[in-house]
């Protein structure tokens, strides 16, 4: 029998194909669209853009024992979430690139004053230098008291931003850790 | 939102207005499509453009930016007028028929009673209720309601809330609507009555809901906008009704969470007002802030701000554990007391002032936020330090070699900046809270690459540093520092599950529930914020989240997608806050009865047989408070009503929304010329705030928005979105564009008495000239998507210039919001 290309195409779910071929191509072509994402691993997270906060499903391979590192081959909506159903915007479609993308800022840095360029800073010492100008700078502008002799306990030489995508555990930890220092310019863009 | 996104699906009517779902919240907007298919409900879109929300209204009217308070008072106005109002729900469950002060004064000439000209702020003592026991306020004791409030149920009294409000809107009528707005009369008549037509008759079934976001916000009066709003849906009966309720889709994934855990300097987690220097101790604080009832003598007030000491204890030993002691009064010095403004916009004033020595930002882009962006980009110039955690370069951390910098200003730029790699939202867990209150957990799916770190980690080890230092060498008032209790299994990076749980709360003591009988043991988590105590046997980070990790588990993480009413309640889905309950103020969704104002979307109502309430969606209400009782609904105010009137300090600048014109102006209110702004909105006053006038060229509205394709100054850094839209672009009407001789792809030059902006033109019909008090009026609208670091900035293929430098510092008195929308502009040519 002899079947074009485009017959066979047209044919869809027809008997003819099943019988011609002997099987039914149908399971194959499932099968293909499921390869990418039929070893990975599902992680439910939450859309990190809007405020509609659409459920989608991070794939990754590799089993995430250890000193594996699991790499994200491709995210989507979830189905089962009861806002999006499974959809997603023009945004939430390309969070795979949000993920995988090659301008993300990979080590610390430090800009000295008057300079003119970023140099590379190890952690342990940016962590030494952002402590000893907190330090510092909370030390020299504390205020105790106000003019009236009332005990304020403000820090008003330092200010916090914090921003959109921020968790709740760790704006918390913001909260506990500034307001400890005397932090009063405790913002975030929830304000603007 | 008071209700939720899948519960949009039952509403009957929408009033989207101040607000783009359609384009900016897509996957939500789906159940406002939904609610239209299944119910055949109608849609009202009023938005400056036609955007792609307007595109599936029934009905679309353009109004010129900031217009809002005149369009929805002459709503208001209307619903009065045609008694299209919930005769039932406003006698009982709104403060209309309370009776104000005899002193009260409404603005017909752009003042409320008590305005005081040269501190440009009210004494707001005569904002209040009459008391039914003829009780005076002693003489220089601090105003407060009274506790038996004088009414008139038939609200006929001249005196009473519903009378003061029918004469404050007499004189938004249609005619003075269409000059302030731009609305021809016709139009909004026709909207009035659509809006209003569910309560023809006084028919209770039907509902319609509001939806806003930062339309509505970004104004120096946009808090009144939004009351506006919520007065018109507690005139109709909406509030606490499927379908109803006010509706904020706010921006962001997690601001609704940042609001609730207090970033920001006005509050404590859960709402708690801070602390001021005038309250002596920890007893004074509580004084101050925890409400007492005050209510008509024959009604019942739950008042729940009555526990407010409970959760405040709670808070102070979740964070300073054994060092908060009663005799310490909870180691209330530890908190810093503050009595000013510490908004967004006065930290970078206060830098630029020299006040503001360092800034650390997590994820938050200040120089392309705005307002203003180069006076925040001069102000970091004079920083001692800055702190940028973030995942990919961006304008602040590069502030010092912004457009414009030259080499040799380059070297006197004193600021040292430290830029960490942060985690992207895929490599940490934790929860978000969506706008409809769903707290949500997310897995981790990937650690961080390259050396980028988790931001807990980064935070926890620059804190744990500088307490290192103040153990070893002392310094100022070490105490709080040094007492902060940080007892995770890995202090370095504390598990989120870990710093949840203290959210959630868990006992100290034993502590027993009187009405249950039930015993939560010492070490285990309480089932909720009922179970807190303000004698120290209970700690809870944020009492509003209690319930949300209790001794069965992290109830956030639930994944029961069934829907068993069909209401859209999902109740095993994540979980909300408070107490799982999905639509705020629901008793209001009952007759004073006790009875569904709509049989067939019954939410919760009460069982004569248990003597409780019960229903479908978990009562926010005392459960037990029979219907006979006239416990009001809107159990967090002390009067247990809807306010329709706000008394007291509730607001800066009314009790009542008044029309004001944004600072910049293209007209004088036809209102009250000579109070063309909002009387309490202060100017800022540095070399780089200035404000422009029409009669200084500035005549176009600006407004400034968000697209579809685009997510704030992040997705700039993201292949896929750049390839969809590219480049800046700023929209103009066809007529504005014919004028100037600008066609599309143009580039043009948009300036404002701040700074200007370099874009191509986008000629469009999607914004018409409108007729603004007799004078033709252009507005315009610019995307702010885009800066000096991102994929095509890099490439140099835009003009690296940033849309909030042409934005103007001045807040909303009351949130403190900058006014985004709605300031003047010239365009040329460029």
């Amino acid at each position: 029998m002899d079947v074009t290309r485009r017959a066979f195409l047209r044919a869809g779910n027809g008997a003819i194909v099943a019988s011609a071929l002997g099987f039914n191509l149908h399971r194959a072509y499932a099968q293909s669209r499921q390869l990418k994402i039929a070893r990975t691993t599902e992680t439910r997270s939450t859309c990190p853009y809007c405020s509609v906060s659409c459920g989608i499903i991070i794939h990754t391979l590799g089993d995430k024992a250890k000193n594996v590192t699991p790499q994200v081959v491709h995210v989507e909506g979830d189905p089962d979430h009861p806002i999006n159903r499974g959809t997603l915007c023009p945004k939430g479609s390309s969070l795979y690139q949000d993920i995988l993308n090659e301008r993300r800022l990979l080590k610390p840095q430090v800009r000295r004053p008057g300079s003119d360029h970023w140099e590379d800073i190890p952690w342990d010492q940016a962590f030494e230098e952002v402590a000893r100008h907190i330090k510092k700078t909370r030390d020299e502008t504390f205020i105790a008291t106000d003019s009236q002799g009332r005990r304020v306990n403000r820090c008003e030489s330092i200010a916090w931003n914090g921003g959109c995508t921020d968790t709740n555990e760790f704006n918390y930890l913001v909260v506990k850790t500034m307001r400890s220092l005397g932090v009063t310019y405790l913002e975030n863009q929830a304000r603007v | 939102m008071t209700n939720g996104w899948v519960d949009i699906r039952n509403t009957d009517m929408m009033l989207i207005m101040g607000g783009n779902p359609a384009e900016n919240h897509p996957c939500g907007f789906k159940w406002a499509i939904e609610a239209k298919r299944q119910r055949n409900a109608q849609m009202i879109v009023v938005d400056p453009r036609f955007t792609r929300t307007a595109a599936t209204a029934d009905m679309f009217l353009q109004i010129r930016a900031g217009a809002d308070i005149a369009f929805l008072g002459g709503v208001l106005r209307y619903a009065i007028e045609n008694q299209r109002v919930a005769k039932e729900y406003l006698v009982n469950f709104t403060n209309a028929a309370f009776i104000v002060n005899e002193n009260f004064k409404l603005p017909e000439d752009g003042l409320f009673s008590g305005f005081n000209e040269t501190t440009k702020t009210y004494d707001r003592s005569t904002w209040n209720y009459d008391s039914a026991d003829h009780i005076q306020p002693a003489a220089g004791a601090p105003a407060a309601l009274p506790a038996n409030i004088s009414m008139d149920p038939t609200l006929e009294h001249p005196r009473c809330v519903y009378q003061l409000l029918k004469q404050q809107y007499s004189r938004y009528t249609p005619e003075v609507v269409e000059r302030i707005t731009g609305i021809p009369k016709d139009q909004f008549l026709k909207a009035a009555d659509l809006f209003t037509s569910i309560r023809r008759d006084g028919a209770m079934t039907m509902t319609a809901t509001i939806i806003y976001a930062v339309g509505w916000t970004q104004h120096s009066f946009g808090t009144q906008i939004i009351r506006t709003a919520a007065m018109l849906q507690l005139l109709l009966g909406n509030v606490g009704r499927a379908g109803g309720g006010v509706n904020a889709l706010r921006g962001h994934s997690n601001i609704q969470g940042a609001t609730d855990v207090a970033g920001i300097f006005d509050n404590l987690p859960g709402y708690l007002k801070v602390p001021i220097p005038a309250d002596k101790d920890f007893d004074g604080w509580m004084a101050r802030i925890t409400t007492k009832p005050a209510k008509p003598h024959d009604w019942d007030s739950f008042n729940y701000w009555s526990n407010t000491p409970k959760f405040a204890v709670s808070l102070l030993k979740a964070m300073y554990g054994d060092a908060a002691k009663k005799e310490n009064g909870w180691a209330y010095d530890y908190l810093p007391k503050v009595d000013r403004e510490y908004s967004w916009a006065h930290i970078f004033d206060d830098m630029y002032k020299g006040h503001v020595k360092g800034l650390i930002a997590f994820g938050m882009n200040a120089v392309a936020i705005g307002p203003n962006s180069s006076k925040n980009i001069d102000a970091l110039k004079k920083a001692d330090f800055l702190v940028v955690c973030d995942i990919y370069p961006e304008e602040t951390s590069d502030f010092w070699k912004s457009p414009g910098v030259s080499p040799e200003e380059m070297k006197k730029i004193p600021t040292e900046v430290y830029r960490l790699p942060g985690a992207g939202f895929a490599e940490k867990d934790g929860t978000f809270v969506n706008s409809a209150r769903w707290l949500q957990w997310k897995w981790a799916a990937v650690p961080p690459p390259g050396d980028a770190k988790l931001d807990q980690e980064i935070l926890a080890r620059i804190f744990l540093k500088v307490r290192e230092l103040y153990r070893k060498e002392g310094g100022q008032f070490p105490d709080p520092i040094l007492n902060l209790s940080w007892n995770y299994t890995i202090p370095e990076n504390p598990s989120l599950a870990e710093v949840a749980r203290e959210l959630n709360g868990r006992a100290l003591a034993d502590v027993e529930d009187k009405a249950s009988g039930q015993i939560v043991k010492a070490g285990q988590q309480v089932p909720g914020f009922a179970f807190l105590r303000d004698d120290g046997s209970t700690l809870c980070g944020n009492w509003i989240w209690s319930g949300s990790w209790p001794e069965a588990g992290p109830l956030m993480q639930r994944r029961v997608p069934d829907d068993p009413s069909g209401l859209g309640i999902h109740p095993g889905w994540g979980w909300s806050w408070p107490m799982n309950r999905r639509v705020l103020y629901n008793r209001a969704s009952c007759d004073v009865a006790g009875k569904p104002w709509d049989p067939s979307r019954k939410q919760i109502w009460w069982s004569e047989g248990a003597k409780k309430w019960v229903g479908n969606d978990v009562p926010d209400f005392k459960a037990d408070s029979p219907p006979k009782d006239h416990m009001g609904p809107f159990i967090m105010n002390p009067e247990g009503v809807g306010r329709l009137f706000a008394p007291l300090a509730a607001f800066a600048d009314g009790p009542f929304p008044e029309f004001y014109e944004p600072m910049e102006s293209p007209i004088a209110n036809p209102l009250h010329p000579a109070r063309s702004n909002n009387p309490v909105v202060k100017k800022y006053t540095s070399e780089m705030d200035k404000y422009g006038t029409p009669a200084e060229g500035y005549t176009i509205v600006c407004t400034t928005y968000r697209l579809t394709e685009h997510y704030h100054y992040w997705t700039k850094n993201n292949p896929m979105n750049v390839q969809l839209v590219p480049e800046p672009f700023v929209e103009l009407p066809a007529e504005l564009a014919a004028d100037l001789g600008i066609k599309g792809g143009d580039h043009v030059k948009v300036t404002s008495a701040r700074s200007f902006y370099l874009a191509k033109a986008m000629v469009t019909r999607r914004i018409r000239p409108m007729t603004i008090d007799g004078k033709k009026v252009y507005q315009i609208g610019i995307p702010i998507h885009f800066g000096y670091r991102g994929i095509q900035e890099d490439l140099g293929k835009t003009s690296r210039s940033l849309t909030n430098s042409l934005s103007p510092t001045v807040t909303d008195p009351n949130s403190y919001t900058p006014e985004f929308k709605g300031f003047l502009v010239k365009v040329e040519k460029a």
